[in-house]
């Protein structure tokens, strides 16, 4: 397994938000995390991620324990982070906010095909090309997106987590941004994606967690959610 | 030339020369904040005690230059110290506040036990006494030399900021310094380096003022009164904003002091007054 959670418990201040989550990404799986709103998946993120820290439970992430570590660690360790809110630095440049991602500034074997550099980044995203020398403050919804993703590959990350994309997103954007995640994905690159648009999440993954209040419901495949109305009703339908 | 034009003139020098002193202050002060979050109350102390070491260092090798490069390195290395080992368990704003504060009440009473309350010279260098004649008009040299030194530092920290890569971290950490730990840049050592930068440019302001105003415990209060209302008037985290205000001041203070002697201390504070009326978050002010 490349990301074994176990038992995972964070708080916030005296609420309990999550109340012993368990999942597992095997390596280059894509696998979707969805559930209502509150449930806790972005949490379920973020402490991983190492942004809020979790009161209890482990994390294995290719057989190490990250848990408790400060993000720059679990980043280093091999995980990149595309927040639910974006992120992008504002007043930097297109390419700043990438070369940013870079861990300690200089990629290693950039000439490796597997690797993400500058330009690879760009072809993927033909978009973020043509605004190399704007600032990222000044990009569409969609571009910010797009700028975000881009910025966690440059530190070649073997997985993902990945939080909301398509939100607010036009639908055309929807679709690209479904792309480039799958691209990716085949890339080599595992994913652990919340998503709430739910056609677009199935479409992706093959394996889906169901989440209901600050635990993990039930495990299932992609093609079990599509079919079983009762799965869906329970978990994901207001 | 006319002799009051003149006069206007380096009185104008004399205004700008502080202003330059306070922009070393109050950005120092400015970029801790915008980056930490963090009002650092012994800011000034250390401002003052970079003028302190700058006497010793005089004292003992009759060296002005000396000094200049030694006493703000001193000074930013207790800055880190202070960062790193006691401002780092500070819990909250209001802990840093008053922690800082108390860390600056700590080094005033030291520099009293140390050095007593009168104020001591400090010789500035023959090559910086006098007067320099341009064009007609005479500028003192020490304060060019000031002006000139700040400016420095000024194009210095600008390509820091934003040529280097270490600067883009620091714009970034600005906006979102979680999203930077989270790309993997350790983000406690780019503190530890934002308040070294801060405390060093707050100490070679303090060597800078001491040849002009003298070395004395009051230092900190006097300049460093105006240096927080400046960082307050022109925004909370703006350079930008910092450095137009501290000129405004310095220009206000040396005018001031020649056209309206007796209303001279409170113009500053009208100032930031009129300002913060329309402005509340200053005039450049971006955070909250
Ligand atoms: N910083 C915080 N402080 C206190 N409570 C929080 C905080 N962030 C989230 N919560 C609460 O924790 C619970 C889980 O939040 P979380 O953001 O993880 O949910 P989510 O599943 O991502 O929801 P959504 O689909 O709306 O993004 C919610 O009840 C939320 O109100
Ligand atoms: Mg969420």
């Amino acid at each position: 397994m490349l990301l074994e959670v176990k038992d995972l418990n964070t708080h916030y201040g005296p609420s309990h938000v999550l109340q012993g989550v368990h999942l597992e990404i095997g390596e280059g799986e894509l696998v979707a995390l969805l559930g209502r709103n509150g449930m806790g998946k972005s949490t379920t993120l973020k402490s991983i991620m190492g942004m809020v820290k979790p009161t209890s439970g482990s994390v294995k992430f290719e057989g190490q324990e990250i848990v408790g570590l400060p993000p720059y660690k679990v980043a280093r360790a091999g995980i990149g982070y595309v927040p639910e809110e974006r992120r992008i630095f504002p007043e930097l440049s297109v390419l700043d906010n990438l070369m940013l991602g870079i861990k300690d500034g200089k990629i290693r074997n950039p000439n490796d095909p597997n690797t993400w550099t500058i330009e690879r980044i760009f072809h993927h995203f033909p978009k973020l090309a043509e605004r190399t020398h704007q600032a990222g403050g000044r990009l569409s919804g969609g571009e910010q997106q797009m700028l975000s993703i881009g910025r966690s590959l440059m530190g070649n990350p073997k997985l993902l987590l990945v939080d909301e994309p398509s939100e607010g997103l036009s639908p055309i954007m929807v679709q690209e941004v479904r792309n480039v995640l799958e691209e990716i994905n085949k890339a080599g690159v595992s994913v652990l994606l919340v998503e709430h648009n739910l056609k677009v999440a199935l479409s992706l993954a093959k394996r889906v967690y169901l989440m209901s209040k600050a635990c993990i419901g039930c495990q299932a495949s992609a093609q079990e959610v599509r079919s079983n109305h009762e799965l869906r009703a329970k978990y994901l339908e207001a | 030339m006319d002799p009051m034009v003149s006069m206007y003139i380096s009185q104008g020098i004399h205004g700008i020369a502080y202003g330059m002193i306070l922009f070393l202050i109050a950005s120092g002060l400015n970029i801790i904040f915008g980056m930490m979050g963090i009002l650092n109350m012994a800011h000034t102390a250390f401002f003052m005690l970079a003028a302190y070491f700058c006497y010793v260092v005089v004292g003992i090798t009759g060296n002005f230059w000396l000094g200049l490069v030694f006493a703000p390195l001193f000074t930013a290395v207790l800055g880190v110290v202070m960062e790193r080992v006691f401002l780092r368990k500070a819990v909250g704003h209001m802990g840093e506040l008053i922690l800082t504060m108390g860390i600056s009440f700590v080094i005033v009473a030291a520099i009293k036990k140390i050095w007593g309350t009168e104020s001591l010279p400090l010789q500035m260098p023959e090559i910086l006494s006098g007067m320099v004649n341009i064009v007609g008009v005479s500028y003192p040299v020490y304060r060019l030399f000031v002006i000139g030194l700040a400016l420095v530092i000024l194009v210095f920290m600008m390509l820091l900021l934003y040529r280097t890569r270490l600067g883009k971290i620091v714009r970034a950490a600005v906006s979102d310094r979680d999203m930077v730990n989270a790309l993997g840049i350790n983000i406690n050592m780019v503190f530890m380096f934002v308040f070294g930068v801060g405390t060093w440019m707050a100490g070679l302001a303090g060597v800078a003022i001491a040849p002009i105003l003298t070395v004395f415990p009051g230092l900190a209060d006097q300049v460093g009164m105006d240096a927080f209302i400046v960082v307050v008037t022109g925004g909370f985290g703006s350079l930008a904003g910092a450095f137009i205000v501290s000129i405004i001041f310095g220009l206000l203070s040396s005018y001031g002091v020649q056209f309206v002697s007796q209303f001279a201390p409170v113009l500053m504070v009208v100032f930031m007054a009129i300002v913060l009326a329309f402005r509340p978050n200053g005039l450049f002010g971006v955070k909250e």
